[in-house]
């Protein structure tokens, strides 16, 4: 009863964090601040979602993968933003910053 | 010495992942897999030196559990910036910040706790130092303060 309980808790915020992350992606101004609301989905977003699966798993082997994906997934999505951030910057796409609002969007 | 390491290592894991000890199909793709990652470690490690010091792994579950924390709380200012632009407007910022961190690995692990941590992200590496950009300018300044630099410094540990 507890762990189907907290499992909702869980899988209901995950699921309201990754509509977070897309409707920041939609809604930001430019590339680099929309970045920023796709790590909501990646890495919150997806502990919500793992963890609210372990509840149900209970003591068994499949907790310790479900942790083991969550942990690769830690580490991975951070350097496949970078790695998308960085391509964007040698690109020429300029960030838009505060103070100049309009330099944003064109490449320089 | 580095590779039979790694090898009784992955192969311990393959065996703890996949449950069948009994299939020899199995275990001998088990025998496969792990001797193409061994391969593949060991291309990697000829070129770009990353990893010498096991002991990185007992201290680091503290740090990943000071991580949560701060990525939950960054989570939250960012979910408060999607929703209330009004409220908590967005200040984009891009800065270079000092890294005191010794080894590569140290490095990659400070710049990629930055990317992990919502609203911040690392994109490049000049002088030393890594460029930030941040959705808030106030994510950047809490950086600077070099809490996380500390922690991360602290965990490498370089003698």
């Amino acid at each position: 009863m507890v762990p189907d309980l907290l499992t909702w808790i869980f899988l209901l915020a995950g699921s309201v964090l990754g509509i977070t992350g897309a409707w920041g992606l939609m809604t930001f101004p430019d590339f680099y601040s929309r970045v920023h609301a796709a790590s909501i989905t990646d890495t919150l977003c997806a502990a919500c979602f793992i963890f609210g699966l372990v509840f149900q798993a209970g003591w068994s082997l499949v907790t310790i993968k479900l942790l083991i994906v969550l942990t690769l997934l830690w580490i991975t999505s951070p350097t496949s933003s970078h790695a998308l951030v960085r391509a964007a910057y040698r690109a020429g796409l300029r960030a838009m910053t505060h103070g100049n609002k309009h330099s944003g969007g064109g490449r320089s | 010495m580095y590779l039979i390491q790694l090898g009784i290592g992955l192969s311990c894991f393959w065996l703890l992942l996949s449950g069948f000890w009994s299939n020899t199909l199995l275990l001998l793709l088990g025998l496969v897999s792990t001797l193409l990652s061994l391969y593949i470690s060991w291309r990697i490690r000829r070129q770009y030196r990353l990893f010498s010091d096991w002991s990185l792994i007992l201290r680091f579950p503290a740090y990943l559990r000071w991580l949560l924390v701060e990525v939950y709380k960054a989570n939250i200012a960012v979910v408060k910036n999607i929703w209330f632009p009004k409220d908590y407007p967005i200040s984009p910022t891009v800065k270079r910040l000092p890294m005191s961190q010794k080894s590569k690995l140290g490095k990659t692990i400070y710049a990629n706790s930055i990317t992990l941590t919502p609203g911040t992200v690392s994109f490049d590496f000049k002088d030393d130092g890594v460029l930030v950009h941040a959705i808030v300018e106030e994510a950047v300044v809490e950086l600077q303060d070099g809490e996380m630099d500390q922690r991360v410094s602290k965990l490498e540990q370089v003698k």
